[in-house]
């Protein structure tokens, strides 16, 4: 037995020069120009050009493109149907449908202010650090060749299209706080007015190229913070600005002696799963490559919003005797939240530290705050997004390393580790002001135009049969 | 003939009806309902707010018997909905003047 091993052991090592035998009847190995050749043919689709007419530089990256086509798809899961369903469950039955249809009536609406517009207005180059140009109205010369101001390999039409998802996301966002008691006309204009007002300067400040508060890329930035995927353009924005809108809109009527519970905990927690889910996109995406700041995101995502959700449910337990699902959810989305400026900035420990401060704070913030001060923000947008937000802005410029991202050496080596938090203040500070001021404006103009609030008898018997003719139950309307 | 009315808990529904088959009583009317006692609700909380819950569910239980059978209907339906507890219901008593079958037109208590 012992002789069969050894000559099969012997076999088996003379097998290994066996091609080495054969090598030199094999083709010969393919010319510099054929693998260049085939690399091109690959990066832009086709078969082998022999003589290599076309470079690859013009192109997109199939893999970096591909990822981000995928990631656009992930953020705008995230508000249809994730973030509707969210906070559909969590309305009262009669006011369900009013949610879905004022998420998708701003998925509708501000894609044409998009296209219009909005796009240019944001990321346009040109222009000054608070606004850009029209260069870019309706998209023209937004084409499949990548833009190399954001991604050397993502085509630039794709590119428009994921910042996209982040603009629909955002006033959708405000809809929580305001939920079962305003007209569905006074949200169409209010957020068109809020669009050009709020969001389209703040995302080109935070995010343009030649952005006042865009310290990464822009070395002659003024405030030189960091906000990776919108901590401070989506969710400090979005929740401040629904704080606001809550206060000049009023209490629901019955606010707070009558009862209001979520009608479906079930939807809410299916909304809050494909948060999550399209959160990656968000997050990982906001890399805008398939590359490893992305992987670093992805990671830090999942162990920040794991975190925060067993902790906002944890202090439930001792706090209040029971762990709900609710707690679970909000805990969850807090995370998500608070890590979202940081997400591609920090270690796997920061993104622990984010989870514990998310699961704490913006607890705090809905179970004793809310009471405290009185507003009626319905579904808690100010409570997770506005004070998440800011928790995550500042947490950003404390735990923001080069370790993490080296993009971090580039233009801000002086402060990263150091002041970078004063910077961060300064950038909540703005952002703050801008949210603030422009919606008291917007929503004193949407109320001399077409009015807040629907009447009193239209909120009893519930937006969904006044004012979309439909009921999300049939017959069980209440 | 005498309607026996009783609210129990839920769960015992099952007890019941099989304890008041084993007397012999061969219909019942049930009805899912909502009340409170001296038990009074329960406390539900949604982040910030907490919200009592006054009105419990409950099994309503009719029936409409010849007024031999009552006591022994009445005991069937106390042994069995029993828990002890707070919260185990009711049950009432009251005349009945007129019990109609419409397929026979039978009046009385030949028709319970």
């Amino acid at each position: 037995m012992k002789k069969f091993i050894l000559a099969l052991i012997l076999a088996l090592v003379a097998f290994q020069f066996v091609p080495d035998l054969v090598a030199a009847d094999a083709p010969k190995a393919p010319s510099i120009e054929d693998r260049i050749a085939d690399l091109e043919a690959m990066v832009n689709n086709g078969a082998r050009q022999t003589n290599a007419a076309t470079a690859i530089a013009t192109s997109p990256g199939p893999g970096h493109n591909g990822f981000m086509m995928i990631c656009s798809a992930l953020v705008l899961f995230m508000t249809l149907p994730g973030l509707a369903l969210f906070y559909g469950g969590l309305v009262r039955r009669k006011n369900v449908l009013s949610v879905l249809a004022q998420c998708m009536g701003i998925a509708g609406l501000v894609t044409i202010l998009w296209w219009l517009c909005g796009y240019s207005l944001v990321f346009s180059g040109e222009g000054n650090s608070i606004l850009g140009n029209l260069k870019w109205m309706f998209l023209k010369g937004v084409d499949s060749t990548p833009n190399t101001d954001y991604a050397a390999w993502v085509s630039h039409n794709v590119f428009s299209m994921y910042q996209l998802m982040f603009a629909i996301i955002t006033p959708s966002l405000i809809i929580g706080a305001v939920a079962e008691r305003m007209k569905f006309s006074a949200v169409l204009l209010f957020v068109t007015l809020w669009m050009f007002v709020v969001y389209f300067p703040l995302a080109h400040m935070v995010w343009g190229i030649n952005g006042l508060m865009n310290g990464v890329w822009n070395a002659g930035a003024s405030i030189k913070a960091i906000d990776f995927a919108g901590g401070t353009v989506v969710h400090m924005s979005s929740g401040w600005s629904a704080l606001v809108l809550c206060i000049i809109l009023g209490k629901r009527l019955g606010f707070p002696k009558e009862p209001m519970p979520p009608h479906s905990m079930v939807l809410c927690m299916v909304g809050t799963g494909m948060l999550w889910v399209g959160w990656y996109g968000f997050n990982a995406g906001s890399a805008v490559a398939a590359d490893g700041v992305a992987s670093n995101a992805f990671m830090t995502t999942t162990i920040a919003t794991a975190v925060a959700s067993f902790v906002w449910a944890l202090a439930e337990y001792l706090f209040r005797g029971k762990p709900s699902v609710l707690g679970f959810c909000s805990g969850a989305v807090a995370g998500l939240v608070v890590v979202t400026p940081a997400t591609g900035f920090i270690t796997a420990n920061g993104s622990v530290l984010i989870g514990i401060a998310a699961g704490l704070i913006p607890f705090f913030a809905v179970y004793k705050l809310k009471g405290w001060l009185g507003y009626d923000d319905a579904l808690d947008t100010f409570g997770v997004h506005a004070v998440g937000g800011t928790l995550g802005a500042f947490l950003t410029g404390v735990l923001a390393t080069a370790d993490a991202n080296a993009n971090l050496k580039l233009n801000l080596a002086e402060v990263v580790g150091k002041t970078l938090w004063i910077e961060q203040l300064k950038a909540i500070g703005l952002t703050l002001t801008l949210a603030v001021g422009g919606t008291v404006v917007i929503a004193y103009i949407v109320k001399a135009v077409v009015g807040l609030r629907p009447s009193e008898e239209v909120e009893t018997v519930g937006l969904d049969l006044a004012e979309h003719g439909e009921e999300g139950y049939y017959g069980h309307s209440r | 003939m005498k309607k026996v009315e009783a609210i129990i808990k839920p769960f015992k529904l099952e007890e019941v009806k099989d304890a008041l088959g084993e007397v012999g009583i061969e219909g019942m009317t049930v009805t899912e309902v909502k009340g409170f006692g001296r038990q009074k609700g329960h406390t539900e909380i949604y982040r910030g707010s907490e919200y009592t819950v006054d009105f419990l569910p409950k099994i309503k239980l009719e029936l409409v018997l010849a007024d031999s059978r009552v006591d022994a209907a009445i005991s069937a339906i106390i042994k069995a909905a029993k828990t002890g507890k707070i919260g185990d219901g009711k049950v009432f008593v009251s005349p009945v003047s007129e019990a109609i079958r419409i397929r026979t037109e039978e009046k009385g208590e030949s028709a319970v």
